[in-house]
């Protein structure tokens, strides 16, 4: 704690921390009351007197009700999970056998490789979208799920790789020069031995993963054409705005369902979280 | 009881070739490495070489396109809006860099004192975060419509504002107020990095600080800052490669209005490429970004391999 | 057949020659131990043995086999390490089974070796638990466990104690020489701890530098070590050493410098006889050092003054200063010394070495 007077604890602790807090986490309680707020009083102009932003006396259901039996809300989030689950194991996949390769053995071209994984930084989904919508479609994937799943790996496997570098360092060689002692493989040395010791970080590799994908914007706007095969975020933009006019009480309850699934995993999560952020970090 | 060496009785094990192959660490690594390759080589490698091939043509949508050399470049360089974007970009990611550089620290500090609900605290303060970023951008929107923007019933409330603010229809204030969302979003991504850096500092050594005679603005500038150094730069160069080439908050907020005002180049790429169908002409605009990447991933590289060779 | 043979080994890394034309023989059942200081080339030694590390040049032959290019799970062998490598996620059972599932044993046989190690280790009681739950010392007996099931040709240790602490490591020396009594198998011992060298082995290696300097029993290496550098590292306190002048003729030498001067005894002087004016190290034993009570030959004493008493309790150390430089004695808990006593020392003839100054050979 900080030390000296209290009035000082206040002032550079807790009211900062406060405010930090408060401004964070606002719009998402901003995005849970407009989702249950009839449209007579989301649709009344700021400066109407009697305006209660902050809490609504009437909470009602007709916006989720909206969003789940009139449009594609649910197909659109069974894309997304889907999309994303599939997309994450093959990544996850992926960056365990990359990253032990790179943490624990000894090949040329070691140091490229490692750095050319490193490079895909370079170029980033915003820089590919355009070409690598073209060849999405002349490899007959546009439009599908596929399109997503495939691609995705290309921004997930360099974080898992990276991730899981930094846990497999931290595993004694020992084990693994042990069990090879003990009569394994290497292949079964570093299946039945060096994975399972690093579980923790295939799960912080796996959540963070998941999410990135749920996040993902660009490729899924452009790769996507038909409603019925849009993922959450894409859906929720094109779909629930007709012409000029936003119906934002759907689109609140939109915002908020389609967090839902990152956030419960989240809430289950946290540390490994946590770790992803400060692992990817640090190695 | 002597235990003497019995011949194992296990039946010899007879190695495949793929086994023996597989012993070896270079063709283990290859196996290991090859899934990896191949996506990697599919959709970033192929798509970056066409891309640049598009981006010297003159192709359309739905029409092959001919050999233009630079001609794509000479267009944007003349281009008003291209101007307008590559100004935006740098000033929208050096501003918010700053911001959310100084504001995470802050409350990377901040979190790292030892209060009651402390992870609650911790976990919350991640949400901007882990919440897909249009959705939240989107109540952002809402928080910023010009009729019925809670920050202006906020203000006028509070007697700050007299008539409305146009967070989103004035062009200055709508880059603004991107920037603003932007910083929201970052600050956790800061905060937590640099809090994970803070926590490997030894404290004993801003205790001596302390005992010195350091006051806790110079313990955090001699003591502090340059341990957390390493950890802020990794974070800073990576940060500002996602903010270079940000897309969603731009799209969902102004879609690059009002009138190309808050372009950045992934948006006006966008725009131009799949939106007009000009995909030659937004390839070029895409691969305008990469000079910029570029000298942004070797300053990383450099830096880490001087703390690697450290 | 368990024999192992070195044959002209030799290890590079990256432009590091880390071991240097190492030629071995370990006899079938011999514990033989590797001795020397961080560095020197020991650990990378067996290694080599153990196969996981690549050979730059010469061979390793377990038995009559060459097994260069054989990997580790084909050579038979079972290692203990430093840190017991013991698998995290199962438990001792399973740890100590691994090697005999993947080598496809029966569940019962598998179950009946267990049982048996378990049994000589006094880990029975522990079979079920995982080895977070464990002491250094249960983890150490579950790693030695693990080697035993497996019934190896040699046996392999990696500074097996460094890990634990002083008493516990005194108490599993004496089992691990009781073990190794009742296995009987060849093995191999690495350690920089000159105690469990001398205690555990029935032949020890000196190595430096990646090259062996002596090879032998634990006494013969003590009293007669080939070169400075093993006289110094064998023996706590170390030997004292000084650089002193060769002087006189024929069968009256005297070694000597400032402060100090002793008479060459006969059986040494032909030996010295190359050196008369010229500057050897002479290398005398704490416990070589006793306190002339007056009848000794006037040629073997010297005399020196106590700057620090240490007593130990079983012995004491006495810091001398001689001339300009200090030697340890080491005499019996009843002597009476304190700082500042001038006192005569009388060396054994038969206990003094020489070595050449720029070789450091013994002379």
């Amino acid at each position: 704690m900080i030390e000296g007077a209290k009035w000082r604890r206040w002032v550079f602790f807790y009211i900062p921390l406060g405010v930090f807090v408060f401004v964070l986490l606002f719009p998402f309680y901003w995005m849970m009351v407009t989702t249950v707020r009839p449209d007579s009083e989301l649709y009344r102009p700021w400066m109407a007197p009697n305006y209660t932003p902050f809490w609504t006396l009437h909470p009602t259901l007709e916006h989720i009700q909206y969003l789940l039996g009139e449009t594609l809300f649910s197909t659109w989030m069974w894309n997304t999970l889907l999309i994303s689950i599939v997309a994450t194991i093959i990544s996850v996949f992926c960056g365990l056998l990359a990253g032990y390769a790179l943490s624990r053995l000894h090949f040329p071209f070691a140091g490229s490789l490692g750095t050319g994984i490193f490079i895909t930084y370079l170029v980033p989904q915003t820089l590919l979208f355009i070409p690598l919508a073209d060849i999405i479609r002349n490899f007959r994937l546009g439009d599908t799920p596929w399109a997503l799943i495939l691609t995705y790996p290309t921004f997930l496997i360099p974080f898992c790789t990276w991730l899981l570098m930094g846990y497999f360092k931290a595993i004694p060689r020992e084990l693994e020069e042990c069990a090879r002692i003990d009569g394994a493989t290497r292949w079964k040395a570093m299946v039945y031995i060096v994975f399972p010791v690093a579980v923790p970080g295939i799960l912080s590799a796996g959540i963070f993963a998941f999410t990135l994908s749920w996040n993902e914007f660009i490729y899924a706007l452009v790769f996507l054409s038909s409603p019925a095969q849009k993922t959450v975020p894409v859906g929720v933009t094109s779909e629930l705005i007709r012409g000029d006019v936003f119906y934002w009480g759907p689109l609140m309850a939109g915002a908020l369902l389609g967090s839902i699934p990152v956030a419960i995993i989240y809430s289950f999560f946290v540390e490994h979280y946590v770790a992803g952020v400060t692992g990817a970090v640090k190695g | 009881m002597a235990v003497a060496y019995v011949p194992t009785s296990a039946p010899a094990e007879r190695h495949s070739l793929v086994s023996r192959l597989l012993e070896d660490e270079r063709w283990l690594a290859l196996a290991l490495f090859l899934p990896t390759v191949v996506i990697l080589g599919l959709f970033i490698a192929y798509p970056f070489v066409e891309g640049v091939l598009l981006a010297v043509t003159d192709a359309k949508v739905g029409v092959p396109g001919h050999f233009v050399g630079l001609n794509n470049f000479a267009k944007l360089w003349n281009d008003s809006i291209f101007q307008t974007a590559v100004w935006n970009t740098f000033w929208y990611t050096g501003v918010t860099t700053v911001f959310k550089l100084a504001l995470g620290l802050w409350l990377a500090l901040l979190l790292n004192r030892h209060f009651k609900g402390k992870a609650i605290t911790r976990a919350f303060v991640l949400l901007p975060f882990i919440i897909p970023t249009v959705l939240s951008t989107f109540a952002w929107k809402w928080m910023f419509d010009p009729t019925f923007s809670v920050i202006n019933w906020t203000l006028y409330r509070l007697g700050l504002i007299h008539g409305r603010i146009n967070w989103l229809s004035d062009p200055d204030l709508a880059m603004i107020s991107v920037i603003i969302v932007n910083i929201w979003r970052g600050v956790p991504f800061y905060a937590i990095s640099l809090l994970a850096g803070l926590q490997t500092i030894n404290p004993e050594l801003q205790e001596a600080a302390a005992i010195d005679g350091a006051r806790p603005w110079q313990r955090f500038w001699h003591v502090t800052w340059p341990l957390l150094l390493p950890v802020t730069m990794v974070v800073v160069l990576f940060s500002v490669i996602q903010t270079f080439a940000d897309f969603q908050l731009v799209y969902v907020l102004t879609g690059g209005g009002p009138a190309n005002a808050t372009h950045l180049f992934a948006t006006y790429a966008y725009q131009v490429g799949i939106g007009t169908g000009l995909l030659s002409e937004g390839a070029a605009i895409s691969l305008a970004m990469f000079p910029v990447l570029l000298i942004v991933v070797v300053i990383q590289l450099l830096y880490i391999r001087r703390v690697e060779t450290h | 057949m368990a024999r192992v043979l070195l044959h002209n080994l030799n290890k590079m890394f990256d432009g590091v020659h880390a071991v240097k034309d190492v030629n071995l023989e370990i006899r079938d059942k011999e514990f033989v131990v590797l001795v020397g200081p961080s560095g020197c080339g020991k650990t990378t030694t067996l290694r080599m043995v153990a196969g996981l590390e690549s050979i730059t040049s010469g061979d390793v032959l377990i038995g009559d086999t060459v097994v260069n290019n054989l990997p580790p799970m084909d050579r038979d062998i079972a290692m203990v390490f430093q840190n017991y490598a013991l698998y995290p996620h199962m438990t001792v059972y399973d740890n100590m089974a691994f090697g005999l599932k993947m080598r496809k044993f029966e569940r019962t046989e598998i179950g009946t070796r267990v049982q048996e190690a378990a049994e000589i280790l006094g880990i029975q009681n522990l079979l079920k638990r995982k080895p977070r739950q464990l002491s250094g010392g249960q983890r150490q007996r579950v790693a030695l466990g693990r080697a035993i099931v497996r019934h190896p040709r040699v046996f392999l240790f990696d500074e097996p104690l460094s890990n634990l602490d002083a008493k516990l490591r005194v108490q599993m020396r004496v089992e691990l020489k009781k073990l190794h009594t009742r296995l009987n198998t060849t093995a191999i011992y690495v350690t920089h701890d000159q105690v469990e060298a001398m205690t555990l082995g029935d032949r020890v290696v000196v190595m430096r530098d990646g090259v062996v300097q002596q090879v032998g029993e634990p006494l013969e290496l003590y009293n007669a070590p080939v070169n400075r550098f093993v006289a110094g590292f064998l023996g706590s306190p170390g030997m004292n050493f000084a650089a002193v002048r060769v002087s006189g003729e024929k069968d009256a030498l005297r070694a000597h410098k400032p402060g100090f001067g002793i008479e060459v005894p006969p059986e040494l002087a032909p030996r010295l006889a190359p050196y008369v004016e010229r500057d050897v190290t002479i290398g005398i034993r704490p416990e070589d050092l006793h306190l002339s009570n007056g009848s000794d030959a006037a040629g073997l004493c010297f005399d020196a003054v106590v700057e620090v008493v240490e007593k130990l309790g079983s012995e004491i150390l006495l810091d001398l200063q001689v001339g300009d430089q200090t030697m340890v004695a080491a005499v019996e808990p009843t002597v009476r010394a304190k700082r500042g006593d001038k006192l005569r020392f009388v060396v054994r003839p038969d206990r003094l070495h020489f070595f050449d100054k720029a070789s450091e050979a013994a002379i």
